[in-house]
């Protein structure tokens, strides 16, 4: 070993890896996980935790799980686990509701030209962004059109909208609609005249101030009351209405959040270049508001796709709606367990990814304003 | 004085343009326009209600609270019988409301806070398993949770025949009709306990002005948690035994197919309440964590520089910053609890929607008085809530100079 240390000019030694101990692996664990005595303990009881949860549930899920049945009892007789035969009978079900099974295509092509009409909306990049904008404005008709049928399509009652595509329907009609009603709802809260203040006020507060739940019982049992004598309005368009209101309640305030980040030198400015109330809006202050406020909007959009799922409560069948009614069925009775998780999974995944999607968003965003 | 008509016209429109340059009467204009707007609106729709009510031959009225409710509820706090009226079941509903959305509030903080110093922590494993936690319970929507929740305990807990070998030290039993435990009754003795209890308190209040003054004359700190701990719970424990033990404990007995006696906590409100606090928790815990976070690490090095320990620290300097930044996503959690606890319908738990706004409803058919009564109910809960809570806010306000 001498030998060796005299074969370098000083100076010249290579560097040595650290010891064993102070490197990879050992050195993270030692960091991270053992790094005192109630780290360690800590550390021993969530592997313990993990242990006492994990594998039962990777069992039941994954190993002893039912892939090809036809009845739950065939399912018991194979195995204890999951039955997921029942889920992937009935996945047509879960996911169209009692949509004509010959008119699925108008279902899928309206939500992939909704996710074509969500980019320009979404991303600020893209080009001939300008006429992506006016078809995304057309969409909602569009798709009214493809799912409702005439015209030359197959008229489909609103009865047989069910699964994640009602869903789908009553969060994006919602947020859509909300968005013109919250944005002008928060500028009245941001207005110097007190009576449209007030009014804006009272009505965000009330909207917020309820449940969701009371507002669908009122489109369930007396909206019909408001109308005009001999008018009536079907369920689905009745809920639509009342999401709507609700969803505007939340924009409105996510919006004002963006309103009150503009500085006031904006509007002074503009009001110097002798702009009106409603150019300085539309021109300086809006487009600023509205871009921050997106993560908002998007946040609230999640609340309230997972607040869809109430509508099962006034008998609508929703994706929600659509599992207990086959959970009644006496073929597959009782497999609660495997219908909720998947559709928590499902859930899990929409939502999950829009608010990675809301996170990268509120990043972008905070860059371009940090000097 | 000989103008033209023409002229007229134009002094005319010059005049009417000049109202609406001049920035006061254009606001004047506009909003006696809005309000006009929004109470014909009101009136449309109200006199449309009267004839599509009066078409179906129904009158509004608010007589039906004094009639019988003829339907059972299946947790009540007051006594109440299917013979009591409307009213009374309505308020039982609302007691049920308070009820899930109290402890609901007081389970999701306990785990918030929790989840939330977890996911701050160095440790890898917890950081992960609170984040798992958080991010599949927020993401997953709350009726869904109530509905699993429901299931598991209806479908995998033992039915009460077969539920006396799983207990806790044969008092406490779990079964799919509910948790039975013991029910104490109070004898007349007990009121020594909770004079004492009182008095505990009150001199712990006292202690701590005393111990204030002291460490603010001389510096000296008294350990005022620890004293304060003995005088409300040493105190009341030593009545308790002198006084002899005057709780009579009721406990559940196996019957043939249910138990006896005890107090049951009902699986719909088990299922309620836990989903519930579980969800709510997962947004307290992403609050705590930003709140924590917001407050610099040139607070913990200040205070250490300044030879402060470190739990001092945190009681002294952190947490009070962090909760200035905690407090009011706090209350709209809160909130948010208390309105989801709504959802109670779907599973059976008798609430307020489910009781007034649900049989009572599909029973005399007063739509219109029922959704009156739930909606003004609700928003008085929020409104109570927020303005606590903004009294609270003001209270730890950062006082600046």
């Amino acid at each position: 070993m001498s030998e060796a240390m005299q074969n370098y000019v000083p100076g010249t030694h290579p560097d040595m890896p650290p010891p064993v101990g102070q490197r990879g692996v050992a050195l993270w664990m030692r960091k991270n996980l053992f790094s005192s005595w109630i780290n360690t303990f800590f550390t021993l009881l969530a592997i313990y935790f993990l242990y006492l949860i994990i594998p039962p549930i990777l069992n039941w899920a994954v190993f002893d799980a039912v892939l090809e049945a036809s009845s739950r009892q065939e399912c018991r007789a194979i195995s204890s686990g999951a039955c997921w035969a029942f889920i992937s009978e009935r996945l047509n079900n879960l996911v169209y509701g009692r949509y004509p099974n010959t008119e699925y295509w108008r279902v899928n092509l309206a939500f992939v030209m909704m996710l074509i009409a969500l980019v320009p909306v979404l991303f600020d990049n893209v080009p001939g962004r300008k006429y992506g904008l006016i078809y995304s404005c057309a969409y909602p008709f569009i798709a009214a059109w493809l799912l409702l049928g005439g015209f030359g399509l197959m008229p489909v009652d609103t009865d047989e909208f069910g699964g994640m595509m009602l869903n789908t329907v009553v969060g994006v009609t919602g947020i859509a609609f909300s968005l013109p009603i919250g944005i002008l709802l928060a500028l009245g809260r941001q207005s110097h005249l007190p009576i449209v203040k007030s009014l804006s006020v009272c009505f965000i507060e009330f909207i917020r101030g309820v449940p969701l739940i009371t507002l669908l019982f009122v489109a369930s049992t007396m909206l019909n009351y408001f109308l005009p004598p001999g008018v009536q309005f079907d369920l689905l368009l009745r809920v639509l209405i009342m999401v709507t209101l609700f969803a505007s309640g939340y924009i409105a305030e996510v919006v004002r959040g963006g309103l009150q980040a503009i500085p006031k030198g904006q509007k002074e400015a503009a009001d110097s270049m002798g702009l009106k109330y409603w150019q300085a809006m539309r021109l300086i202050i809006l487009p600023q508001a509205l871009k921050i406020s997106i993560p908002g909007i998007v946040n609230t959009f999640i609340g309230l796709f997972k607040d869809t799922t109430l509508v099962l409560i006034i008998g609508l069948l929703d994706v929600l709606g659509m599992g207990r009614l086959s959970l009644s069925d006496s073929t597959w009775n009782g497999l609660s367990n495997e219908m909720y998780v998947s559709i928590a999974c499902f859930f899990f995944i929409a939502c999950f990814s829009m608010s990675r999607y809301s996170i990268y968003l509120e990043g972008k965003l905070d860059k371009g304003y940090k000097r | 004085m000989n103008t033209t008509a023409a002229e007229h016209g134009l002094d005319d429109r010059s005049s009417l343009a000049k109202l609406w340059t001049n920035r006061e009467a254009r606001s004047v204009i506009l909003q006696m326009i809005t309000i006009t707007l929004v109470i014909g609106f009101i009136a449309y729709i109200i006199s449309n209600a009267i004839t599509n009510l009066a078409e179906v031959g129904k009158t509004f009225s608010y007589d039906f609270l004094g009639e019988p409710a003829s339907y059972d509820i299946n947790q009540t706090l007051i006594d109440y019988t299917s013979r009591d009226t409307h009213l009374r079941a309505g308020i039982v509903g609302l007691l049920n409301t308070l009820l899930v959305a109290i402890c609901g509030i007081i389970l999701s903080t306990i785990l918030g806070f929790i989840l939330g110093v977890m996911r701050l922590s160095p440790n890898f494993l917890l950081n992960r398993i609170s984040y798992v936690f958080i991010e599949f319970t927020r993401n997953v929507p709350v009726l869904l949770h109530i509905l699993l929740i429901h299931g598991l305990i209806v479908h995998s807990l033992p039915h009460p025949r077969v539920a006396k070998d799983e207990n806790v030290l044969n008092l406490i039993f779990f079964t799919n009709r509910g948790i039975y435990a013991p029910k104490p009754s109070f004898e007349p003795l007990f009121w020594a306990t909770a004079i004492a209890f009182i008095a505990g308190l009150g001199f712990t209040l006292w202690f701590r002005a005393y111990a204030k003054k002291i460490q603010d004359a001389t510096g000296k700190i008294y350990p005022v948690f620890w004293i304060g701990v003995c005088a409300m719970l040493l105190l009341p424990v030593i009545v308790y035994l002198v006084t002899g033990l005057p709780i009579q404990w009721d406990v559940p007995e196996p019957g043939r197919f249910n138990f006896r006696g005890g107090m049951v906590v009902i699986p719909e409100f088990l299922a309620l309440w836990l989903a519930l606090s579980l969800y709510t928790a997962a947004f307290i815990g992403e609050i705590v964590r930003s709140g924590i976070n917001a407050v610099s690490h040139g607070q913990w090095e200040a205070a250490s520089a300044l030879g402060i320990r470190r739990n001092r620290t945190l009681s002294l300097v952190i947490i009070p910053q962090a909760l200035r930044v905690i407090v009011p996503p706090l209350t709209s959690q809160y909130l948010n609890l208390t309105k989801n606890s709504s959802l109670a319908i779907a599973i059976g738990y008798m609430d307020l929607v489910a009781t007034i706004g649900g049989i009572s409803l599909m029973q005399t058919g007063k739509e219109m008085e029922t959704m009156i009564i739930v909606i003004a109910v609700y928003l008085c809960i929020s409104l109570m809530i927020s303005a606590f809570m903004n009294w609270y806010n003001k209270r730890i306000k950062l006082v600046e100079r």
